[in-house]
């Protein structure tokens, strides 16, 4: 005999007591601290840092522990957090020229001020699993000491290539007040400091996929890394009591220019164009990706044609933010039981009309 | 304030709750039109009710008596959890029964005892734009209200009467509010309908993560979309309620074997229990035979 289901409240309860004991996992072995997160496992920090879009390495090592490793969820715990923060102030914009460079390549010039300094980097290494850091105690070597093209000062190249306005500048409206997607609802065609920003957010992987079709033939771009650079900057602002910047910290950043083909059009010469990709922390992958993608959304400024899917704002920005996406894929888990009944009774009416005949039309 | 949680009454800060007021405004102003609002991250998932419970936070007081129901129950998981969310943030009443709400957030249904002045019902909506099946851009698609080119909607519920007979549409049924606007009634089934027409409570619709707020005021007409020779209609079932003999709710299909055996119940839970509410409290059930026939 079928009895109504009571008990939601319980279940839910004993769920929670089994995500945390499985989330904990065998007791024997040590628990993993914030600050092995935090030093340890620093780019799934930074990705979770530039997604959530909140710069704070303990928050996000504490999410990441929270969310059992799921980066994803990590990212939803760090912006449900910062969606109750004050927005106190707007700094002003970080100068990436002035950056302590700890990386800096150019894929344009073999070599040019401030030289190029590989920094930490994948790159170059064979993907060859080391078995010896599986022993745990091994001691690592002490990093070499920086050389001396790091204190010199690098010019960004896509400033090289402008001094000789060989480089679309940016269009003059973008240096006023900056929009803000999480105070303001994103409407399109929207605007390149909003696109930005909505990439800036947007998953890493899904504009992975995106920057990867431009280069397949979906939106060419013809792209170039013109610069990755990647370091600390100053954060600064200006206190309205004082009327003068002043420091608050610094941020590590990773900064990409993509330097891109233009034939030009009735209006403009032809000059290069730029996709501009930043995160917090170093994720090149995610800049680079993304600075694809900011070209490739530019396309309608250029006067292009829309016509590939990343040249799309409103595909790209409607789809890109992954804790909007798994939030309303993953709603099909909830009950649809009163929507899947009318479905029910209205392919059962339609299959018995068909029996009987009595349909006005063709059927499927 | 609720001191145990560190956060501010019903979560939202007061100035995101103004922001948000002044969109429900807007939507009761214009009935049926959708108004971006700045939906805020909040910490249930997106597509799992955070439009809807940004607009309970919004108009939640102290004295409100709050109901949550999903698919018409109020014991569903996660009309539980939003429950829970709002008892833990607010410290607000919460109740089952339709009549002692003065709130009642839902996904997918309206209650069946009918809702009374004073009253709102608030609808969680996955998708707000009715027109989103015939057209994928918001930027086109508010131009379409805007100049209220209907065209493509009345198209498609005339290729369905071409096609199978009748319109195919038997949840989110699209309406049109107060004579101008069409709308989409979010996912509840077409049966919940008529109940949205001249209806005394206050309507509000919150969508999340497509960041839009409409309503519809009280008293306000709502016309489900149809043909003159092809009226609209509503599901029927050929049984009764197995627990409550109701013959005039809407019914859940429950599987009771792997023989093909099925019984129907109530989709409101809280219509079902009062209905089967004996003098001592206690539920009768009203049909002993067995429905599962």
């Amino acid at each position: 005999m079928y009895v109504a289901v009571k008990g939601g409240e319980q279940a839910i309860d004993a769920a929670h007591r089994l995500l945390a004991d499985a989330r904990r996992g065998d007791r024997t072995v040590p628990e993993l601290g914030i600050a092995q997160i935090a030093q340890q496992l620093a780019l799934a920090v930074d990705r979770v840092m530039t997604e959530g879009s909140l710069y704070d390495r303990d928050l996000a090592a504490l999410a990441i522990k929270q969310a059992r490793g799921d980066l994803i969820e990590a990212v939803f715990l760090l912006r449900a957090y910062r969606t109750t923060l004050p927005r106190l102030a707007v700094s002003l914009p970080i100068d990436t020229a002035a950056m302590a460079v700890e990386r800096r390549i150019s894929a344009t010039f073999k070599d040019l001020p401030g030289g190029q300094v590989l920094g930490p980097t994948f790159d170059y290494t064979h993907r060859l699993l080391d078995f010896a850091l599986a022993a745990e105690e091994g001691a690592t070597e002490p990093a070499p000491p920086a050389a001396e093209a790091d204190l010199q000062p690098m010019p960004r190249v896509t400033d090289i290539l402008a001094k000789e306005g060989l480089i679309a500048g940016e269009p003059a409206d973008d240096d006023g007040p900056v929009g803000d997607i999480t105070r303001e609802p994103l409407v399109f065609p929207a605007d390149h400091d909003l696109r930005l920003q909505s990439l800036a957010r947007g998953d890493e992987g899904f504009l992975l996929g995106l920057g990867y079709s431009t280069q397949r033939g979906y939106g060419r771009t013809h792209p170039f890394a013109g610069e990755i650079r990647l370091g600390s900057v100053v954060v600064e602002l200006v206190p309205e009591e004082l009327g003068f910047p002043i420091d608050i910290g610094e941020v590590v950043v990773t900064e990409c220019q993509m330097v891109n083909q233009f034939r030009g059009s009735k209006q403009q010469p032809p000059q290069f164009t730029r996709g501009y990709g930043l995160t917090f922390g170093h994720c090149e992958r995610k800049a680079m990706a993304m600075a694809l993608v900011d070209r490739a959304l530019k396309t309608r400024d250029l006067g292009g044609e829309v016509t590939a899917p990343a040249e799309d704002d409103e595909f790209v920005l409607s789809h890109c933010d992954a804790v909007a996406a798994s939030g309303f894929v993953e709603h099909l888990k909830l009950p649809h039981y009163v929507d899947f009944q009318g479905e029910l009774a209205m392919v059962r009416t339609l299959r018995q009309a068909g029996e009987n005949g009595d349909t006005d039309g063709e059927r499927q | 304030m609720s001191d145990q949680t560190g956060y501010n009454f019903a979560y939202l800060d007061e100035q995101t709750k103004r922001m948000i007021r002044r969109a429900i405004l807007k939507a009761v102003a214009i009935p049926g039109y959708q108004v971006p609002f700045a939906g805020r991250e909040m910490p249930l998932p997106y597509g799992w009710g955070t439009g809807g419970i940004q607009v309970t936070a919004a108009v939640i007081g102290p004295a409100d008596v709050l109901k949550v129901i999903d698919q018409g129950a109020d014991d569903t998981t996660n009309a539980v959890s939003i429950r829970r969310f709002f008892a833990r943030t607010t410290g607000v009443a919460t109740t089952t029964k339709t009549t002692e709400a003065t709130l009642i957030q839902t996904r997918h249904r309206i209650p069946e005892h009918p809702l009374s002045e004073g009253q709102i019902i608030i609808y969680q909506v996955p998708i707000p734009e009715p027109l989103r099946r015939m057209e994928a851009r918001d930027s086109e698609t508010r131009k379409m209200h805007a100049l209220q080119e209907y065209g493509v909607m009345h198209v498609k519920l005339y290729e369905d009467i071409v096609r199978f007979g009748r319109i195919a549409t038997s949840y989110d049924y699209p309406v049109r509010v107060n004579g101008r606007y069409i709308m989409a009634p979010s996912p509840i089934p077409k049966f919940d309908n008529p109940k949205m027409d001249r209806m005394p409570a206050l309507q509000l619709f919150g969508a999340g993560r497509e960041k839009r707020i409409y309503a519809v005021p009280p008293y306000t007409r709502v016309e489900s979309l149809d043909f003159e020779d092809h009226p609209f209609e509503v599901q029927r079932w050929e049984q009764a309620c197995a627990l409550c003999g109701a013959a005039d709710s809407y019914l859940d299909e429950v599987v009771v074997d792997d023989q093909g055996g099925r019984m129907f119940v109530c989709s409101d839970t809280d219509h079902c229990a009062g209905r089967r509410q004996g003098a001592d409290g206690t539920l009768q059930l009203l049909l002993p035979k067995d429905a599962a026939q």
